[in-house]
């Protein structure tokens, strides 16, 4: 099709300056929060290249990046599932509690020493790991090796100190709890009224009702606080450093001594006394852990969308 | 199935402030019931009192006695629940389980009753429902979709299939058109005549046609005042209440001369 004639030039749309003056900070903080991604990235890469490009023979005790770093993730997976694992229901039961079942005053109350559990620095939660939790947690790894001995879990020997994958874990929870369950309160308190009503008025009792019309709505929130949670608990440096007794490589054994490090721990530990080569092998562990958080986060968005359809969005 | 609501002096109260004075009414079984009246005067409250829906708000609470088929739904020993289970409600806004399906939705209720039923009983009940609610050919097709993709009327007209599925002795309808085009309004009032057959409807509307076309029986709530309680003015047939009422404001109020 061939125009005769120009269109009509459009009439320009009346540009107000403050509309320029906030797209223009908005994007513009859109566009620096990229570059900082995109710096760090590429110091990662950069700083890691030795390190993926050098002989096996010239890395550290001689073994291969893979066999340097593989532990280390295995072990930064397993402190930051077990983790999950414990905070994520104990973090929306607290929620649920919070939001629709303490009286009005108690559970503002609560809601703040919740919050107030974020606020610990990580060496003071760590110092409490090896002070107070691995010391009383010893005679539960002794029963738990007698006794649940025969799943590998808990396949001893069991640790006399107390400092074990378990309880890096369990330390770890405790400092995710409150994001968890701070994302989740604050979802679970907008759950519609008309929603809750509807479920109420077909004689619902109220753990229905919140089976029915709050927990759907609020399962993106939860997913999303899990992996907030996540990442602080595979990013988590000090308290695993102090708490876990790391000597040992890949095992699933909870309750001994011997853990594979995390990546964050390792690099706190070994990074004042490494130079040269050492120092790229753990800037590709840092890489490592980047990755891990980036794939964790997109997994996290992937599940969230995964149903738009049938979320309280719409 | 369907029953007989007798109230005698209910008060309604959220707190210390009395929002429903002295309600003295009987419903007939098998009949519509129109509450009509201004905003704030107490109609949706005092339905919301028949199956214990206002107790959602903290603080409510009621003083007299509504009893259905003889059982006084205010006895000590009534759980509140199972009083739901036996009064269904629909609301002023369509309130479809956005997580849910089409399907889900309908047999939300019946699954909350925790009696296993098998899958091709489950399909009957929902194919009942939904033809009970007009709305089955409309959405025979798509049982697995959303029920929040729905139009406006039909999710209302689900929202209905969810309350008869359950087979309640009473429907309570909250302005169930007020949100709805001219059309599906005639849906919804088509299908409430013919589910007076085996329910006893009671409906609040601010449409005094509707009220005049679908009821049977009419109440007139008003305020005695600016702060007072709301009061039910009259209750008569229907046809008295709009031809030769028996209270001056009743004809005030319907001939839309107010005050």
């Amino acid at each position: 099709m061939t125009l005769t004639s120009a269109p009509p030039a459009q009439p320009r749309p009346k540009r107000r300056p403050g509309d320029r003056i906030f797209a223009g900070t908005a994007t513009s903080a859109g566009i620096l929060i990229l570059l900082v991604l995109a710096g760090v990235a590429v110091f990662l890469v950069t700083e890691a290249w030795p390190a993926l490009t050098a002989p096996a023979a010239d890395l550290p005790d001689g073994k291969s990046l893979g066999s340097y770093v593989a532990p280390l993730v295995f072990g930064t997976l397993l402190a930051a599932v077990i983790a999950l694992i414990v905070a994520t229901p104990l973090a929306v039961a607290i929620a649920l509690f919070i939001t629709y079942y303490a009286p009005r005053r108690l559970a503002a109350g609560l809601g703040y020493v919740v919050d107030l559990l974020a606020a610990i620095p990580s060496v003071v939660y760590g110092f409490w790991g090896i002070a107070a939790l691995a010391p009383s947690l010893v005679p539960f790894y002794g029963w738990a090796e007698r006794n649940l001995g025969f799943i590998p879990l808990f396949a001893g020997p069991a640790s006399t100190t107390g400092k074990t994958m378990l309880t890096a874990g369990l330390v770890l929870a405790v400092m995710i709890l409150p994001i968890i369950s701070a994302i989740s309160r604050e979802v679970f308190s907008q759950a519609p009224a008309l929603h809750r009503e509807a479920a109420l008025a077909l004689g619902a009792t109220r753990w229905e009702m919140i089976k029915m019309a709050v927990l759907p709505y609020g399962k993106s929130g939860i997913i999303g606080g899990a992996m907030l949670g996540l990442g602080r608990a595979l990013g988590e440096t000090l308290a695993v450093a102090l708490v876990l007794s790391a000597s040992g490589g890949i095992t699933f054994n909870l309750i001994s001594s011997s853990n594979p490090s995390t990546i964050a721990a390792n690099i706190a530990l070994q990074f004042p006394e490494s130079s040269g080569l050492t120092v790229n092998v753990l800037i590709a562990s840092g890489l490592a852990l980047f990755l891990i958080t980036l794939a964790v986060n997109m997994l996290a968005r992937w599940v969230v969308t995964r149903r738009a359809d049938f979320s309280g969005a719409n | 199935m369907a029953k007989r609501i007798d109230v005698s002096d209910l008060d309604i109260y959220y707190g210390n402030f009395k929002a429903v004075e002295g309600v003295n009414l009987s419903i007939e079984p098998r009949s519509i019931t129109a509450l009509i009246g201004p905003s704030g005067c107490g109609k949706s409250t005092f339905l919301r009192s028949l199956n214990r829906m206002h107790e959602v708000i903290p603080g409510a609470r009621v003083e007299g006695k509504v009893v259905i088929d003889g059982q006084d739904l205010y006895g000590s020993d009534v759980d509140p629940v199972d009083v739901r289970r036996q009064i269904g409600m629909v609301f002023q806004r369509p309130n479809p389980f956005p997580t849910m399906s089409i399907y889900d939705n309908v047999v939300a209720g019946v699954r909350l009753n925790s009696t296993k039923m098998k899958r091709a009983a489950l399909d009957d009940l929902v194919e009942r429902s939904l033809r009970g609610a007009n709305l089955w050919t409309e959405v025979k097709d798509r049982l697995d979709r959303p029920g929040a993709g729905l139009s406006g009327g039909q999710q209302q007209r689900l929202c209905i299939a969810r309350a008869i599925a359950v087979e309640p002795a009473v429907l309570l309808m909250d302005e169930p058109c007020s949100a709805l085009d001219p059309i599906s309004t005639l849906a919804i009032e088509d299908l409430m005549t013919e589910l007076k057959e085996r329910f006893t409807i009671v409906i609040v509307t601010h449409n005094m046609q509707q009220a005049a076309r679908v009821s049977e029986s009419t109440g007139f709530f008003n305020l005695a005042g600016v702060g007072q309680p709301g009061r039910l003015v009259e209750f008569n047939p229907t046809e008295k209440i709009f031809s030769n009422p028996d209270q001056k404001a009743t004809e005030d109020y319907i001939s839309g001369r107010f005050g």
